[in-house]
């Protein structure tokens, strides 16, 4: 046939490897091409608009771009020597330009983020700031002493920078200093990291709460003969077919201080008409309607897997001594895990990022960390605090999944 | 071993009824005996009830009616972990999650033996079926075959004095399930161990077994030993079931002694041992196992015409399909032997049998 000391070729001389690679281009190609619509529009409606979210995190230019006089002249400043004419005569000439172009507002609100309450120093200064003589730092302090105060200028200092992991530190309750040392946040202004527990705890509940419940379903559906568990699958199924909106705004009926449950528990004398539980707008509440709302969530993974663990496993066990109880744990159980796994991640990634049910019925204690980027996107408007939350929760996320790969594997997931 | 009583089996099914919706009976009135250290199998098409059988002996299933007896002791209401019994599963059942060694470790466990102890009943449970080497392997790992082993090493292990095995080799490929029943057989003789195998399979039934039970829509047909069972079929569904067979219907014309007389439906009287055959009158099956049949025979009982249809060579034989009676599916085995004439398709021939290995059976 061919030679045997060189590269095998085809018939008609053409080297194997070229033939088979041109062979293979076409359905490669052709692959691609039915994938490309779907790539393209998830870069384009989901891929770009997360970087760019996430990129704002990290990424302030305002005050650089609004100030720029005053952002070159900071960069030399060490936070703990005194203020210089430079600085005040740069940050002057800065904002006579900005109040011109009304862009002064936009710095207030960002050095305020810094330190709280000179918004207004920064808006009543920008008025008088065209009239003003030098020596420029004396006029400054002259108008109001806030500027000989060297916190004022060290707030400057941080918003100067283009890229800051101010926002990143903030939303883990932590400062970054004009120095650039990090400390933890005063007392008062920890809430993130608070939120961000409470948000794993409940995510955490909600998953516990939704296997405890879903696995002996599921494990009934497995067995069950098909015609029977088609319609328990249905019933499974029937809150997927509901609006989300219904599902939680039901549970506010039943739940509420004159809701169903307590008039129940009224009537049977569980507890008094004077006090009835408060199951709802509170953390209970949460934890009910997602545990209600995920379970399919739950329920379909392990079902799938289960189905698949063969009954004659158990019956080996029992037929080898083993106690129903010990069968179970010992060889049916681990068999389902990579279910569990499957399951509890599905649920857990769902919860940590949940909004709509703990804004519904939340009240003030079960509040979750979305609802709180959704404050910043639209009522703070400090988007650059929602992104960095945002990162957070993915990094979460991330950490979770990483975790899951590493005590149960990836591979061992099964969806269906 | 032809007979066991229900006095002295060690397995014994009386009057056991099965049924799983009320309406039909999937196991009807099962009186069984086994022997201590017997081999019998359960031989039967799908759906005729043998697996029901041994998943009532394993506890899986209750039986409806009747009792099942172990040891002279009935089971009925002791669950399946408590009747000691080993099991070998059609798809092995062999834990994924757990190595080869932990597979087999796991009823030593659930016993409460030492470590020292289960370590070494494990081991020989392993070098029992050769498979030493493979202690620290995932089932997974391993081929149809090993994993066949380690089950069978695994319902071993822990010494029962019954093993139940529910076509264990039915997954496996035709040489090495061959290699398999050998080993199975060798195992049982080895260890004295009573084995009830379940199997639709009958050269396995016939090549392994001290008895066979042939089950057909729930009810034990013929209950024998392989030779007799081949070779001395009760009714028409064990010589159909069991190798292969010539069937030609007629009517009971005359009896005397074992001796019937036949009036074939394709015209012909012949004669045949009556087994089962009824009165005068009555319809009968007779049974030609097609290599008893004498092709090119001069003289000798019932010699008939018969033009060859068809020829396959089957190297040691040549299986040649013949007219015979009205009969166009009449099968006559040939040896390849060097002084046999050969035959040719359209030749008209003589065929004939003696009258004791043509069995007149029930007209079913």
């Amino acid at each position: 046939m061919s030679d045997a000391t060189g590269p095998i070729v085809t018939a008609d001389g053409v080297p194997l490897k070229r033939k088979l690679a041109q062979a293979m281009f076409r359905s490669r190609a052709r692959a691609f091409g039915l994938a490309l619509p779907l790539l393209a529009f998830i870069i384009v409606a989901f891929i770009i608009p997360i970087v760019t979210l996430l990129y704002r995190g990290v990424h302030d230019p305002r005050f650089a771009e609004i100030m720029p006089r005053t952002t070159a002249v900071m960069q030399n400043w060490e936070p703990t020597s005194p203020v210089t004419e430079e600085m005040a005569a740069a940050l002057v000439a800065d904002m006579v330009v900005a109040r011109k172009n009304r862009t002064i507002g936009q710095v207030a609100t960002r050095v305020n983020r810094e330190l709280p309450g000179t918004r207004s120093l920064f808006t009543s200064t920008a008025r008088k700031a065209k009239k003003m003589k030098p020596p420029y730092l004396e006029a400054l302090i002259k108008k109001d002493r806030k500027w000989g105060d060297n916190a004022t200028w060290q707030a400057i200092k941080i918003t100067a920078k283009t890229y800051t992991p101010a926002y990143l530190l903030q939303a883990v309750d932590l400062k970054y200093n004009a120095d650039g040392s990090i400390t933890r946040q005063p007392e008062r202004f920890r809430i993130y990291m608070k939120l961000l527990v409470r948000t794993m705890r409940i995510s955490l509940i909600v998953t516990l709460a939704t296997l405890v419940l879903g696995y002996p379903v599921a494990y009934l559906l497995s067995t069950l003969p098909v015609r029977s568990s088609n319609m328990l699958l249905i019933l499974v199924l029937l809150p997927f077919w509901t609006s989300l909106l219904v599902r939680t705004t039901s549970w506010i009926a039943i739940l509420q201080s004159e809701g169903v449950l307590n008039n129940l528990f009224v009537l049977f004398g569980i507890t008094t008409d004077q006090q009835r539980f408060s199951m709802i707008y509170n953390e209970t509440g949460v934890l009910i309607a997602m545990t209600h709302i995920l379970l399919p969530f739950m329920i379909l993974p392990l079902y799938s897997v289960m189905k698949t663990i063969p009954p004659s496993y158990v019956r080996a066990a029992k037929s080898m001594g083993a106690r129903p109880a010990t069968a179970f744990w010992r060889v049916y159980f681990p068999q389902s895990v990579p279910g569990i796994g499957a399951g509890a991640l599905l649920v857990f990634i769902l919860a940590i990022g949940y909004y709509i049910t703990p804004a519904l019925v939340g009240g003030e204690d079960g509040q979750m960390i979305s609802n709180m980027i959704d404050f910043h996107m639209r009522k703070s408007l400090n988007w650059n605090l929602a992104a960095a939350l945002g990162a957070v929760l993915l990094v979460v996320v991330l950490f979770f999944f990483w975790l899951y790969d590493r005590l149960v594997g990836i591979d061992n997931m099964k969806l269906g | 071993m032809s007979t066991v009583s229900k006095e002295d089996g060690f397995v014994v099914f009386d009057h056991v009824q099965k049924s799983y919706d009320g309406e039909t009976l999937v196991v009807k009135d099962l009186n069984l005996a086994i022997g201590k250290g017997e081999f019998l199998t359960m031989l039967g098409p799908s759906g005729s009830g043998k697996t029901t059988c041994l998943m009532m002996l394993a506890g899986f299933e209750t039986a409806t009616h009747g009792d099942i007896l172990l040891g002279g002791k009935p089971i009925n209401n002791i669950p399946p972990h408590k009747r000691g019994i080993g099991m070998v599963f059609q798809n092995y059942a062999l834990f994924p999650h757990m190595t080869v060694g932990e597979n087999l470790s796991f009823p030593l466990e659930v016993r409460k033996m030492g470590k020292a102890e289960r370590e070494e009943k494990v081991r020989n449970a392993l070098d029992m079926v050769q498979m030493g080497d493979f202690i620290n392997r995932r089932p997974a790992q391993l081929s149809g075959g090993q994993q066949q082993r380690i089950a069978l090493a695994r319902s071993l292990v822990f010494e029962p004095d019954l093993v139940l095995m529910d076509e264990p080799l039915g997954a496996l490929d035709k040489q090495l399930r061959e290699h398999m029943q050998y080993e199975i057989k060798h195992l049982h003789d080895r260890l004295g161990v009573t084995v009830v195998y379940v199997t639709h399979d009958q050269s396995e039934a016939l090549t392994m077994s001290d008895r066979v039970a042939v089950f057909d829509d729930g009810v034990i047909q013929q209950l024998a030993t392989p030779d007799d069972l081949y070779e001395r079929p009760e009714n028409a569904f064990v010589a159909q079931f069991i190798g292969e067979n010539n069937r030609l219907v007629g009517v009971v014309r005359d009896i005397s002694g074992d001796v019937a007389t036949v009036e074939v439906d394709g015209g012909g009287v012949v004669t045949a041992k009556a087994v089962n055959c009824g009165d005068v009158g009555g319809r009968t099956t007779l049974s030609i196992r097609p290599e008893r049949v004498k092709v090119g025979a001069d003289d000798g009982p019932n010699r008939t015409d018969a033009e060859v249809l068809e020829l396959i060579y089957l190297g040691d034989h040549i299986r040649c399909r013949m007219r015979v009676l009205g009969n166009d599916e009449f099968i006559v085995k040939i040896p390849n032997a060097a002084d046999n004439k050969r035959l040719v398709v359209g030749e008209k021939t003589t065929v004939g049998w003696e009258t004791e290995d043509c069995r007149a059976l029930d007209a079913s």
